[in-house]
């Protein structure tokens, strides 16, 4: 059985790992190899790094980070941030990275998606969706930057499928850092209109949110920062937890 | 030394940290020569089955692969490019396995990603474990089948082997230690 996927996810900012709550106020946590390291022992299925300074600043990725998380990890992982060009997500594939995910340059040039997915296949493209509320944000990384578009969410999460993109991360902004769970209603009315991987993202801080996001929503993978970074939950014990509840999980045999 | 096969079809990076990590020296060629010298060959691949057939077939590989008497693991689009065809860009593949790669019906969510559990068939000596999976296309059971795997209600080949040809439709170079044990039982195979 497909088991549901836990996903530490790792902000970026000058190569390394931070998290603010709200994307602001941002902590130093380590470095992202040792970080990337330490999570696949614990058992996490999968990780992301957001590179949250990269597009708000039209800065490149710096690779080196990612080509030392590559040979430190056997789990895959996908860059997100600042990747504009076929070019620069080339660039993120030869250093080893698995997936690549765009937001804001998605939502500027839509097109991107098409290219992308054509040059490396749908499986390795991840669009980012921030929403709060009923609408869609973009350049999120940086708060004096970020601006609510004039597209509605469930046009967008379908006209990004429709151009090829195997995966959304959804993000919840209202939740991100707050420790009161998922956004279940949004991560429901999401996943009914398509028929991608949905990754639910913001608002984990107990293991019970993991648990009703998975009995409650039709989501493929739960990914969380500050809840992991801080060790209120150990991802062991939350897969425990979750089996304990008949939710597939992978606990390596 | 391990021939890694680089014809432009996807990450062969994550395949190369493994062999490295698993302490194999490997190169990285496309080149016919440098390929014969190799004592065991690796195929990677993700994308599209057209392109990747395409980039074969450009660079003569694609006969050389059908000849090839070393032992050869083919993984995610390299695995099934060994089938006769694919539904994928209707491809004609390289038809060293009989059978065909097909989509998964539309009801499902696809791709078919993350950790999937693979369950040896017969006696082939494999662990069953999770591993990890990122595809829109599959093959069914077969008679060359020697692990399989279920999504949702449908039964598939996570593994396929004949003659010196083995194939894996997951990634063990992405599925962490149960990974790193299916690439040593295939590296350490005569």
């Amino acid at each position: 059985m497909l088991t549901k996927r836990i996903i530490p996810c790792l902000d970026i900012k000058n190569g390394r790992v931070v998290k603010g709550i709200q994307f602001q106020n941002h902590r130093d946590m380590g470095e992202p190899a040792a970080l990337a390291r330490y999570y696949s022992d614990e058992g996490a299925d999968e990780l992301v790094f957001y590179d949250i300074t990269a597009s708000p600043e039209a800065r490149d990725i710096d690779f080196t980070w990612v080509s030392r998380v590559a040979k430190e990890i056997s789990i895959p992982f996908s860059i997100a941030g600042g990747i504009r060009t076929v070019e620069m997500a080339k660039q993120a594939f030869d250093t080893g990275a698995d997936k690549i995910s765009v937001n804001t340059p998605a939502q500027e040039d839509p097109s991107l998606i098409d290219a992308l997915a054509r040059a490396f296949g749908s499986q390795a493209v991840v669009v980012g969706i921030d929403l709060k509320g009923n609408d869609l944000y973009s350049n999120t990384g940086a708060p004096s930057k970020t601006q609510r578009s004039d597209r509605t969410p469930l046009s967008w999460v379908d006209e990004v499928v429709s151009r090829g993109a195997g995966e959304l991360v959804i993000n919840s902004m209202a939740m991100d850092g707050m420790k009161n769970g998922y956004d279940l209603d949004t991560l429901n009315r999401v996943s009914c209109a398509v028929n991608v991987p949905i990754i639910a993202s913001g608002g984990a801080g107990e293991c019970e949110h993991f648990r009703e996001l998975f009995e409650k929503t039709n989501v493929s993978a739960a990914l969380a920062a500050s809840a992991f970074h801080s060790k209120a939950i150990a991802i062991p014990k939350l897969k425990a937890y979750l089996k304990n509840f008949n939710i597939p999980v992978r606990i390596s045999t | 030394m391990i021939g890694v096969i680089d014809y432009g079809a996807g990450n062969t990076r994550s395949v190369t940290n493994a062999l490295t990590n698993l302490g194999n020296a490997f190169v990285l060629s496309r080149d016919i020569e440098t390929l014969d010298s190799c004592d065991k060959i690796l195929f990677p691949g993700v994308g599209a089955a057209g392109a990747a057939m395409a980039s074969l077939e450009q660079n003569n590989l694609d006969n050389w692969i059908r000849n090839c008497t070393k032992p050869f693991l083919g993984i995610c689009l390299g695995f099934q490019l060994l089938f006769e065809n694919s539904c994928e860009n209707d491809t004609e593949c390289l038809g060293i396995i009989p059978g065909s790669v097909v989509k998964f019906r539309p009801t499902k969510i696809t791709p078919h990603m993350g950790w999937n559990f693979v369950e040896a068939a017969g006696a082939f000596e494999m662990h069953n474990d999770y591993f990890y999976f990122a595809h829109d296309y599959f093959v069914d059971v077969n008679e060359h089948s020697c692990a399989t795997c279920i999504y949702d209600d449908e039964s598939f080949s996570a593994v396929v082997r004949k003659d010196n040809f083995w194939a894996a439709q997951f990634h063990p170079e992405k599925s962490g230690k149960a990974g790193q044990d299916f690439l040593s039982l295939f590296l350490g195979h005569e």
